[in-house]
């Protein structure tokens, strides 16, 4: 396990000592890997040992629930995670064709990262804005009322804006 | 006990209040089809195989799971329940592949039961398959993730009863899989190789790695000395794969069996477990006038070993550093028995038939070569070397029982007391007593650390100084004894620790359950115990120093035991491995 004292193990330390003073702190496994994510962008396998020992939960069982739950990311991830809400509302007002046109403009699959590291396409379910749909959430921002050509302007802004 | 009225299938029982439904109708001469309960572990309600009618209930109720109560009409067997619960494993058939004559556990099979017991002649349903690679990593454990049904009993006897935890549920839906954290290669993985997986998996999912096609291709190699040494809990349980009940001792049956697999010289583990002892309980001596850290504990069960370096680094002074009694065998096969004979150590292809899956594991350790050779070249578990017996036209079933050979084939009753929990200390106590009091033990049978309690405890008075001693079985029993030792190291002398529930009995390359039985059942592992118990009673020889060969050894070649040449072929080192495990202080346990 590669010790590595940053400011950012630091915060995550700081968490886990609060984590650890209250009742049944193994129940505050997937707050901990929220904050994980907040901190380094992704779950790094050294951070899931780190979490590991310090809140004397099994490995496997992090792993588990990291991998149960499709918001962490066990991989580094880009500076915008765009999600396009597959839920039943934008479903039916297209957001097929949305997501289609981000896999064509940015050249990944769902799941995967753009090789600048720009984008991260997800999908999600519902994001509790269907009068707006379909909706894309660009980071923490909802983008609504979406076809193929402004998904594709919507991108390139983005891009403009850099890195 | 307070009882309640229930109806069955219209008839009315009085049953205990607090049970299950299945635990109440298992006493009422019922048995619900069933594939994910155990009853040593928590109850997951996965599989709903166990499903029975109970009136006024909406859905089919999972008998494992709901309690029994008062005035419960319950149906066991209607048409609508036939149906569902065939449906239940058809469709989990349906995502398993099809390759039952192929597969290592065809007709020994636990699904394959089920499915034929559920009346399945036919499939209807085709839908997708999954598909993953086989994890082959590990020299002792094969994980298997097609084979897989997800009932979880490998996870919770992982979690449970071992607290290894190195395997999970990972991902969700379709795409669960069992696996260990991060899907690292098990060789990478915490896990021990202790083969619990494999005891409680219904399916070929866990595997032990197969060694017998290169076994066979060894035996015919005329130009090895094939020498082959076998484990006293293998002559304990081997009789089950062949129909015998449990409990037959069949000592000269293995070793005829294996004359006849091909073997030129047929040894016995046992022999080299009371060459343990003199190393060991002369250690614990040395140990108990200053010189080294007590408690000592016992380093005979590899699981054990790999959990100790992973799990435990700071106890790893107080592990005795004698080998296992497999490796001491595989050194002196290739020094003093090549010796003796003539040949030239690399001739000498050395086998070991073990109940245990981490043998495997333990046989590739660097640590143990003596001369820059592995002592042990390969190991074969009971299921195997049944496997072979079988496949080999052999009948065990009438084989007429032989002798082992000299001079390493020749045991007291403390070597057969090896293969079970408790079996160790027992041996060593009949043995370091003598050592250090210059009397002879005679009340030699020790009650307070035999049987299956979780941790035992004892104690005995050698001239006027108390020893105290610990015993437990299963790794989970032994995180639980380990932790009392970390908080208070001087609360006992001596401990044993072995691997598997009940000891190498209940090892991990034990026989499968038979249909009447559930993999580690109690009951088994009782008679298997009381079969060497047996062996023990029956030697005129009981206590390690007697064994003449073993006096022979230490004359013509070893010295004195702890001598330079003892050191130098049987004994070991240990040092801190990763990953690091992680025992957590609450865990699910029944």
């Amino acid at each position: 396990m590669t010790k590595v004292k940053d400011e950012r193990s630091e915060r995550l330390r700081q968490y886990m000592d609060e984590c650890r003073e209250k009742e049944h702190s193994e129940s505050q496994l997937i707050a901990i890997l929220h904050k994980a994510q907040e901190i380094y962008g992704y779950l790094p396998r050294e951070v899931m040992d780190e979490i590991a020992h310090y809140m004397n939960i099994p490995t496997a069982h992090i792993w588990g629930v990291a991998t149960f739950y499709h918001y962490f990311n066990l991989e580094p991830v880009g500076k915008y995670i765009v999600s396009v809400c597959m839920g039943t509302a934008c479903y039916v007002k297209g957001a097929g064709k949305v997501l289609e046109t981000l896999k064509k403009e940015l050249g990944v699959e769902v799941g995967q990262t753009t090789e600048d590291k720009m984008f991260t396409l997800q999908e999600a379910r519902c994001l509790g804005a269907c009068g707006l749909a379909p909706v894309i959430m660009v980071n923490e921002k909802i983008h609504g009322d979406l076809d193929a050509e402004r998904t594709a302007e919507l991108i390139k802004e983005y891009r403009n804006r850099g890195g | 006990m307070k009882t309640i009225n229930i109806t069955v299938n219209n008839r009315d029982y009085k049953v205990e209040k607090g049970q299950t439904i299945m635990q109440a109708l298992d006493g009422l001469g019922f048995k619900i089809p069933r594939l994910c309960y155990h009853p040593k572990l928590s109850i997951e309600g996965a599989c709903r195989v166990c499903i029975v009618e109970v009136e006024g209930m909406r859905n089919f109720v999972a008998s494992c799971s709901h309690p029994v109560e008062e005035g419960m009409d319950i149906k066991t067997n209607t048409g609508d329940l036939r149906q569902a619960r065939r449906d239940i494993v058809e469709l989990i058939l349906d995502n398993h592949p099809e390759d039952c004559h192929t597969c290592e556990r065809d007709g020994i099979c636990e699904l394959q039961r089920l499915a034929y017991a559920m009346g399945i002649r036919k499939r209807h349903f085709e839908g997708e398959k999954k598909h993953y690679e086989k994890d082959l990593s590990s020299p002792a454990v094969i994980r298997d993730p097609d084979k897989c049904i997800l009932c979880g009993r490998c996870v919770r006897m992982c979690e449970e009863v071992q607290k290894v935890n190195a395997l999970r549920y990972a991902h969700r839906g379709f795409n669960t899989v069992v696996m260990p954290a991060y899907n690292m290669p098990f060789s990478e993985s915490v896990c021990t190789s202790c083969g619990q997986c494999i005891n409680v998996c219904p399916t070929a999912s866990f595997v032990e790695k197969n060694y017998t096609q290169e076994l066979f291709e060894k035996l015919n190699d005329d130009k090895l000395v094939k020498v082959v040494q076998v484990a006293p809990s293998v002559r304990a349980a081997i009789g089950e794969a062949f129909g015998f009940p449990p409990g037959k001792a069949m000592e000269g049956e293995m070793a005829a069996a294996l004359r006849r697999l091909g073997f030129d010289h047929v040894f016995d583990t046992q022999f080299a477990a009371d060459l343990t002892i003199m190393e060991e309980a002369n250690e614990f001596l040395e140990r108990v006038q200053g010189k080294g850290k007590l408690p000592m504990i016992t380093s005979c069960s590899s699981a054990w070993m790999k959990c100790l370096e992973q799990f435990y680094p700071d106890l790893i002074e107080n592990v005795s550093t004698c080998k296992s009694p497999m490796s001491m065998m595989g050194s002196m096969l290739k020094t003093y028995f090549a010796d003796k004979q003539g040949l030239s150590p690399e001739n000498i292809f050395s086998v070991a038939v073990m109940c245990c899956t981490a043998k495997k594991y333990e046989a590739q350790r660097p640590e143990l070569r003596v001369e820059g050779m592995d002592p042990t070249d390969l190991v074969v578990t009971t299921r195997e070397v049944a496997w072979m017996i079988k496949s080999s036209g052999i009948d065990f079933y009438n084989i007429k029982p032989e002798q082992f050979d000299a001079p390493l084939g020749v045991s007291s009753g403390a070597g057969a007391i090896f293969g079970v929990t408790g079996g160790v200390m027992e041996a060593a106590i009949r043995t370091a007593y003598e050592l250090y009091t210059g009397e002879t033990l005679l009340d030699i049978e020790l009650k307070d650390i035999r049987g299956f309690k979780s941790v035992k405890e004892g104690s005995i008075t050698m001239d006027g100084k108390e020893i105290r001693v610990a015993v437990a079985h299963g790794l989970g029993n032994a995180a639980e004894l380990l932790d009392i030792v970390r908080k208070d190291p001087d609360r006992y002398h001596f401990i044993e620790i072995m691997g598997c529930p009940g000891g190498c009995i209940g090892g991990g390359g034990q026989p499968y359950a038979g249909s009447n039985s559930i993999p580690l059942d109690e009951d088994v592992l009782k008679k298997r115990a009381e079969a060497l118990y047996g062996l023990d009673r029956n030697r005129t020889i009981r206590r390690s120093h007697e064994n003449r060969d073993v006096q022979r050894l230490y004359k013509e070649f070893l010295g004195r035991p702890l001598g330079s040449a003892a050191h130098k072929y049987l004994h070991t080192h240990y040092a801190p491995k990763e990953p690091r495990g992680i025992i957590p202080e609450l865990s699910k346990s029944r």
